[in-house]
């Protein structure tokens, strides 16, 4: 490696180069953007969870000062515009297509959840545009709302959906049914629990925004706006919605201040501003408040399951049965259909050799938020119901909760799990014994003691999870349902002096890939980093691309790039060889220089780029002037990240509150491009799973449908003084499927961290099962049952 | 927000001329609740008095047995003020335990009295320590000041100049956060001095702040935590809540307190 690239290559903790732009308020975030002449757009939303629209009196807000247009669902739909999509097709058992209710831009008769968008006012001012909207006269009859997961199938539940019978969307399963009950019928103990998983809201530190444009000389319209994969929804506003014919609709994601999913989803706002900007002739700017994103962002999880392991006398799982019911919310979302299905079925084995598994999961409807992927999507209800119940077995069995695990890991590889994944690589018990180790287990039992005599309650919790990442080979998804493939592009582009630009169809939200994707070109190219731009987020300028999810975006979208550079390697040596008249197979490529092997000629990088351009005396037939090459990478298989984070808590029994003392997490992913990057992740990932297990819920009254946590005055987010400092390790093995052996870290710590959590909690009170968040409340309550229940026996 | 017309008067008497004119003025301090609730659009005053230009209202002075804070004084002030940390070091603990930093450096004495949200520190303090609340108008005996959930005994157009806190002889303050607000779920206030002995509670009653007889009898006789170990109090009239039921609140003040008799030592 060139000494200019030494410090900055693949495995260098480089500090991350947008981060300068970032902390100095230099960032370009949808909000920062103006443009001339732009008029401000402002929701009216339902103050109802379900009630049908009598009738919209939008008269005397069309004349308030400074309104351009009111428009409600009526002028959507004389347009043609059609309804948001859900972007994967779930099949049910009795292999009917789940059913699916109409979602309109703007509500047409009926609302459907507090927040559904019933009308939008555009004004030369947001304040003009708030103003008028408290103008707008809706009629609404009030209708009863179904809000609860127990019941909302129960045949009296008022109907959300006239398609959907009992609220029920699909009636899914996967595994090996018969081999389950068989499984079970042998077994010598089976476990069972019931599981809650919290429904979480994503609060990224930017709310979504827009900015609608139409050109009326081009008929070109543009779309600026916060997602994480701007192609997707140009292709979804096109094909599916019908804004515009995609080359005739550019979508722009400039910098954007986090996701954690909720900007995959392509929503009715941001379509509304793109659609009105013609209708208006003007450009149209729309910024959620924090109030506004509590409503109406996708939520995540939700879920409440059934679960029973199987057993056999030596503690060895045998077959698992699951039944889940998922909250979809009021509408599908854009990939709401996938999460509790084939993200979350799919990963119900673990770490785990288990022959037998049968998972339904029935999708519902409530007259709440759609509810869709948020950090980790369907593994971490994968992970927690697992990892939950593996404990509880632990618990029962009076095996030891380390080797319990030992006992069931899957152990050679490849394994064909009963639930589709095929686990590539992987070497569990190595993170067991690294974790183990970190925490010092054989100290817990003193420590606990010591706690004891302080009059606290010390417990300790496990979590060895896996997830299944780099969406997504194509063929396998769409098989699954999927409307789109899920491969990643890149296009490399050496300019003439020598530096390069690499465009690439993932998008950064926080995740650093201006600095982890350059510092890949860095080393096989040799270049400092500082000569490597990466472009993404502009429909533009990038041909296509997938975005970012999935802790995908270095095992496909670095992949594509890893195969452009392949192709860039290979025409800069056909150059090379030209300019040093030598045979290509004579030309090596190491640091930056180009030598004829077995001579000292050499051509430096800089003086082959300029070259590639000058394109004198080049044989044509044989060599095109230029070095720009572009790939396409399709995954051969998913990725397998995997784990073990070991929680310690301490418990104040008289107040409920719980510290968490240690927490420690090792995790195998693969090849690392830069580790403080990674760390990071893992920090914010921990951090929101710390956040589910103790602090955070979406809370819905039971009879209003009101959204009860719409603020931080009652939806708490964790605060750094809530967390400890981690502990991180990591293994390694590397993954065999995409050239770079990468795995994928973006959401490892928010899917292991919950049981990890709860498992500790648990173990500290002695007691089965606390729902999330285990506030102090909860703890409380459940301290005060648990002693009057000792005092009983 | 909706229009208002803004005024940042010089001196008190401007700021009460203000007031007396204007249909339905508001008087604007820190801003950390009024603002917040005009962005909200949950009231539509026609004039936002800001007394945050009135010198004579930031102020804190120690002087005999008592401190005087003026009301405009912000918490982050209070929290490290020389004198408050010497007479009353458990009032500068509880200052520095509101919110954080942004708030505690924006927010005052007054605004918080004034709007005297039932889960506020101050109005604890101000119960627990036998506070005068001097106004415009007036001299307000804590006792009388804080009459329920939002409301206390000002009247239209009167302004609160300053707090007077009496220096007690032992006195600590102990807050249950709510996790997510962090105000406070309980806190405690107990103190002991000329006044006898006071036990404070707020963020547990629904009326907001209120007073524990029974503990401060025990206390009185036996100023430990024991004393108040065995006293609890009703949960009917606490709050119930997604953060915690009124059993929860009524196990917690007798915690807390207990805490605060040990803390004050
Ligand atoms: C994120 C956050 C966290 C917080 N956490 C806490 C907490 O933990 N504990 C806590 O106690 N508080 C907390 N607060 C509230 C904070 O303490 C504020 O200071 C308090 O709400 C009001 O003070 P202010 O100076 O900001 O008043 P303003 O918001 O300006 O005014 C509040 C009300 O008081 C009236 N008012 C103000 N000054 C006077 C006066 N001199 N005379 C008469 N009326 C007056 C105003 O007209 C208005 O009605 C928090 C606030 C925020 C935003």
């Amino acid at each position: 490696m060139s000494d200019a690239a030494s410090g900055e290559g693949i495995g260098q903790p480089v500090r991350r180069k947008e981060d300068y732009r970032f902390i100095t308020g230099n960032g370009h975030y949808t909000d920062d953007i103006n443009r001339p002449r732009q008029t401000f757009a402002y929701f009216l939303r339902s103050p109802h969870a379900h009630a049908r629209i009598k009738s919209i009196d939008t008269s005397a807000a069309e004349a308030a000062p400074g309104v351009v247009a009111v428009f409600t669902g009526k002028h959507v739909a004389n347009d043609g515009i059609g309804g948001l999509i859900c972007g994967w097709t779930v099949t049910s058992k009795d292999g009917t297509p789940m059913k699916v209710g109409p979602h309109p831009i703007l509500a047409l008769d009926t609302v459907r959840y507090v927040g559904d968008h019933v009308a939008m006012v555009v004004a030369e001012t947001l304040a003009d545009a708030r103003a008028a909207a408290e103008l707008i006269e809706v009629d609404y009859e009030a209708l009863p709302a179904t809000v609860s997961l127990s019941s909302c199938q129960d045949g009296k539940a008022p109907q959300v959906h006239a398609e959907a019978p009992r609220n029920t969307c699909f009636e899914w399963e996967l595994g090996n049914k018969a081999e389950t009950e068989a499984a079970f019928a042998k077994a010598d103990r089976v476990v069972k629990l019931d599981l809650k998983n919290n429904r979480l809201i994503p609060n990224a530190m930017e709310p979504r925004a827009a900015i609608g444009e139409f050109d009326k000389g081009t008929g070109i319209y543009t779309l600026h706006t916060t997602s994480q994969n701007p192609h997707v929804a140009r292709l979804v506003l096109s094909a599916f919605v019908g804004v515009a014919p995609e080359h005739k609709l550019r979508v722009i994601a400039p910098d954007v201040g986090g996701g954690f999913g909720s900007k995959i989803f392509i929503y009715a706002e941001e379509t509304a501003c793109v659609w009105a900007a013609a209708k208006v002739g003007r450009p149209i700017k729309w910024t959620a408040d924090r109030s506004e994103a509590f409503l109406s962002d996708a939520h995540g999880r939700d879920h409440l399951s059934h679960a029973e392991l199987a057993l056999d006398k030596d503690g060895r799982f045998l077959g698992l049965r699951v039944k889940t019911i998922a909250n979809l919310g009021a509408y599908l979302s854009t990939f709401s259909a996938a999460v509790p299905t084939y993200l979350y079925g799919t990963l119900l084995s673990g770490q785990y050799d288990l022959p037998a598994i049968h998972v339904e999961v029935d999708g519902v409807y409530t007259h709440t938020a759609p509810v869709d992927a948020y950090r980790g999507a369907g593994r971490p209800e994968a992970t927690y119901l697992i990892e939950r119940i593996v404990e509880t077995a632990a618990r029962e069995t009076g095996i030891d909760p380390a080797e319990i695990r030992r006992r069931n890991y899957v152990k050679t590889f490849p394994h064909q799990t009963p639930v589709i994944m095929n686990y590539d690589a992987g070497d569990y018990a190595a993170s067991l014994d690294a974790a183990l180790d970190a925490i010092d287990y054989k100290g817990f039992p003193a420590r606990k003691a010591e706690a004891a005599r302080r009059g606290m309650l010390r417990g300790i919790g496990f979590s060895s999870y896996i997830e299944a990442c780099g969406l997504a080979p194509s063929a396998a998804v769409g098989s699954l349902g999927a409307g789109v493939g899920l491969w990643e592009s890149a296009e490399v582009r050496v300019n003439p002096t020598g530096n390069i630009e690499v465009l690439t169809g993932s998008h950064s939200h926080g995740q650093g890939h201006e600095t982890t994707f350059a510092q890949l070109v860095a080393s096989r190219l040799g270049v400092p980093l500082a000569n490597v731009e990466i472009v993404h987020g502009d429909t533009d300028k990038v041909q296509f691309g997938m975005g970012t999810y999935g802790s995908r975006s270095g095992a496909v979208g670095m992949s594509a790039i890893a195969k452009a550079l392949d192709k860039i390697e290979a025409k800069a040596k056909k150059i090379a060889a030209h300019l040093m008249e030598a045979a290509v197979e004579d030309i090596v490529f190491e640091n930056g220089v180009f030598t004829v092997q077995g001579t000292d000629k050499s051509l430096a990088w800089a003086e082959l780029s300029l070259a590639a351009y000058t394109a004198h005396g080049f044989p044509s037939a044989d060599i095109e002037p230029g070095l720009k090459e572009g790939a396409f990478y399709d995954p051969t298989n998913f990725t397998f990240p995997a784990g073990c984070h070991i929680c310690e808590v301490e418990i104040d029994p008289d107040t409920g509150i719980v510290k968490i003392a240690k927490f420690v997490a090792v995790d195998d992913f693969g090849t690392v491009i830069n580790p403080m990057i990674v760390e990071g992740q893992v920090h914010g990932g921990i951090a929101q799973g710390i956040g589910q297990a103790l602090l955070e819920h979406g809370v819905y009254d039971a009879d209003s449908g009101q959204l009860v946590t719409g603020s931080y005055m009652d939806y708490c987010m964790p605060r750094a003084d809530d967390l400890p400092s981690f502990t991180l390790g990591f293994t390694k093995t590397e993954c065999p499927s995409n050239p770079l052996g990468m795995k994928g870290c973006g959401e490892a710590g928010a899917i292991a961290s919950p049981p990890a959590v709860i498992n500790a909690v648990t173990d500290a009170l002695g007691i089965r099962e606390i729902e999330m968040p285990a506030t102090p409340a909860r703890i409380w309550e459940a301290a005060q049952a648990a002693t009057s229940r000792a005092a009983a026996e | 927000m909706y229009q208002f017309n803004y005024e940042r008067p010089k001196t008190l008497a401007d700021a009460e001329a203000l007031l007396g004119k204007a249909d339905d003025p508001k008087i604007l301090a820190g801003g950390q609740t009024l603002i917040p609730t005009l962005k909200q659009r949950l009231a539509m005053p026609s004039d936002v008095i800001d007394i945050g230009g009135i010198k004579d209202l930031d102020f804190i002075r120690a002087e005999g047995d008592a401190i005087m804070i003026g009301a405009a004084t912000r918490h982050a002030t209070v929290a490290q003020s020389a004198d408050v940390k010497k007479h009353n070091p458990a009032l500068a603990a509880l200052a520095g335990g509101i919110g954080d930093p942004a708030v505690r450096h924006m927010g005052t004495i007054g605004g918080s009295i004034a709007n005297n949200d039932p889960a506020a520190d101050y109005p604890a303090a101000c119960l627990g320590l036998d506070a005068k609340i001097h106004t415009t108008k007036r001299l307000i005996e804590a006792d009388e000041f804080f009459k329920g959930m939002f409301e206390t005994a000002l009247q239209d157009g009167e302004i609160i100049k300053e707090v007077t806190f009496p220096h007690p002889e032992k006195a600590a303050y102990m807050k249950f956060r709510n996790p997510a607000s962090r105000y406070a779920m309980v806190g405690v206030f107990v103190s002991r001095g000329p006044w006898g002995v006071r036990v404070a509670v707020t963020g547990a009653g629904q009326n907001g702040v209120f007073r524990v007889n029974d503990m401060e009898e025990a206390l009185s006789k036996n100023w430990s935590p024991e004393a108040v170990a065995g006293i609890k109090v009703p949960a009917t009239g606490l709050n119930s809540d997604l953060h915690g039921s009124a059993e929860y609140r009524a196990h917690l003040v007798t915690v807390m307190a207990k805490r605060a008799v040990a803390a004050a030592g």
